[in-house]
């Protein structure tokens, strides 16, 4: 037991409790901290540029989660219904593809699709649309759903694969009960495949519930929360405020927040997934 | 494609209709990096551009050696072989003691170890960096290779307590009465039939441990001793407007994972998959 709990304990829990401890303290990583007790929380819940990356947080999971999880659900049951299967392993292993790749490379390569002179743009002119080419991640406008859209190509394979190792699970012979009680794809798919895949999307959920919440590579490398503050999420504040802008203690009570809203966020899931149907 | 019901023609079609299309999305943006990378260092470029100046591997070259992309790489191969092993070890060790050991307190302990499932990475960067730099740690392999074991041991302990769990007790308490010590137990009559979890265990952290981001990048802050991909963060910064000499480097980069993935490709995503079930 002790090779495993040593090292957790001294560089993982240790760490977590000493952030909560910093984050009493007005600190700016040089001089000697000040106790300020609730000061730092109060701020997190006032500041409107930390309000903002809570929203932005918040929209992500639409991205992250809500959009892939509904495209897995759709592939999944679109395959589920049929019984051959050569080339899934294929398939598979392609689509799991943006889930190994590190995450600063994602954000390279979809910054060259959201370029200028960049994929999207170019595709846009060919098919005559070229007056809605934009600079997509420096607009305002755009750059939060463009980013939104990278999370939703990164987690999106990992949903269908997941549920569609769900289906194998589903008797096919419930899908022949159903049709021959006159079900069309439409009632199957929500009477069917969807209740019967509630473990998968509860996992899914909670996957990229966290990955939402915690994003931070992807919009680093891409916006860096910008333009302006438009595409600021709380792991790019925590990273600022401790690192760029002296405020420690703020930056920690920040982390502090972010651990609770995730920890309570996955147990929601959990017991939502449990209660039966 | 034989199927035992006879269907309507466009239904057949339906699924690998889908499918292609989600293969192309996931395609389609690797190819436009694979092609920009290829391309005449310098020049403009669009999108998805077909290789008619010749095909560039200079790109590739000048990555390596000039943007110092050789000695990242190594470094990030460092960190891997420091971290993979000992990880792997520290997580076995816990999971077979969890799951065949009356461990006092043993729930307990594994329900502390589960809360570290729930600490992003955001929170115990910012201590990890003023503790570890207190200990002379930062800028070092030890120092960042301590922190992603520690980042990592939830999961691992996780995973092999859920496989020695699996395994028959009656197993474990045969070697028991033949006299066996508990470590001999473990190497010479579990091991043998735990290579699979192990080598899904050594693959996720593997990968885990070169993607990882924020810890190299705060916890190593001299850009020599980055691991490749903050070191490509770096790069994006420097060398925004030269294209396909990023895209090599990117390239570059994600090449040992995407190895490592193709090789071992149904462990890693039966790990993922199984692993995030049975939690």
């Amino acid at each position: 037991m002790l090779p495993a709990l040593l090292p957790y304990t001294l560089f993982a829990v240790l760490p977590a409790l000493h952030a909560a401890y910093l984050s009493l303290y007005a600190w700016d990583g040089v001089t000697l901290p000040s106790f300020t007790g609730l000061a730092n929380y109060r701020q997190v819940f006032a500041d409107p540029q930390l309000r903002a990356a809570a929203w932005h947080a918040g929209a992500l999971i639409v991205f992250f989660s809500v959009l892939p999880i509904g495209l897995g659900l759709v592939a999944a049951a679109v395959v589920a219904r049929r019984s051959g299967r050569r080339g899934i392993t294929v398939v598979r292993t392609l689509l799991f593809l943006p889930q190994v790749v590190p995450l600063v490379a994602v954000a390279i390569i979809w910054r060259w699709v959201y370029a200028e002179d960049g994929t999207l743009n170019q595709a846009l002119r060919a098919v005559g649309l070229g007056r809605f080419a934009d600079s997509w991640l420096g607009s305002f406008t755009w750059s939060l759903p463009a980013v939104g859209l990278i999370g939703t190509w990164v987690v999106a394979g990992l949903c269908m694969v997941l549920f569609l190792s769900g289906t194998q699970r589903i008797d096919q012979e419930i899908y022949e009960a159903a049709r021959m009680d006159g079900a069309g794809p439409l009632r199957e798919f929500w009477s069917v495949t969807v209740p019967l895949l509630r473990p998968e999307i509860a996992v899914a959920l909670s996957i990229t519930v966290i990955a939402a919440l915690s994003s931070f590579d992807l919009i680093y490398i891409t916006t860096g929360g910008g333009p302006g503050n438009s595409t600021v999420v709380p792991g790019i504040l925590i990273y600022r405020l401790a690192f760029g802008g002296g405020q420690v203690g703020l930056a920690s009570a920040l982390a502090v927040v972010l651990t609770a809203v995730i920890s309570v966020a996955v147990l929601v899931v959990n017991r939502l997934a449990r209660e039966t149907p | 494609m034989t199927t035992p019901v006879p269907r309507r023609a466009g239904r057949g079609l339906a699924a690998p209709a889908v499918l292609a299309v989600f293969c192309a999305a996931v395609l389609v943006p690797f190819l436009s990096l694979l092609l920009a990378s290829v391309q005449p260092s310098g020049t403009p470029l669009t999108g998805f551009a077909l290789p008619t100046h010749g095909i560039h591997l200079e790109n590739f070259v000048h990555a390596w050696s000039r943007a110092g992309f050789g000695p990242l790489l190594l470094s990030s191969a460092v960190i891997a072989l420091a971290v993979v092993p000992a990880a792997v070890l520290c997580a076995t060790l816990a999971g077979y003691a969890l799951a065949t050991m009356d461990v006092p307190g043993g729930g307990k302990l594994y329900g502390y170890l589960l809360l570290g499932l729930a600490i992003p990475t955001e929170v115990t960067v910012i201590p990890l960096y003023y503790d570890l730099r207190a200990l002379g740690l930062t800028n070092t392999v030890p120092g960042l290779a301590l922190a992603e074991i520690a980042a990592f041991m939830p999961f691992g302990v996780f995973w092999m307590r859920a496989h020695f769990a699996t395994m028959p007790r009656s197993l474990v308490e045969a070697a028991r009465l033949d006299g066996a010590s508990p470590w001999t137990t473990l190497w010479r009559v579990l091991m043998p039939s735990s290579r699979p979890a192990v080598t899904t265990l050594g693959v996720l952290y593997f990968v885990w441990s070169w993607n990882q981001f924020l810890l190299p990048l705060i916890l190593v802050q001299d850009p020599g001793k980055r691991t490749a991909p903050a070191g490509l963060g770096f790069f994006t910064g420097q060398y925004d407007v030269d294209v396909p000499l990023l895209a090599a480097a990117t390239l570059i980069v994600i090449a040992p994972v995407v190895v490592v993935y193709l090789f071992f490709q149904r462990h890693f995503i039966n790990g993922v998959l199984s692993g995030a079930l049975k939690g």
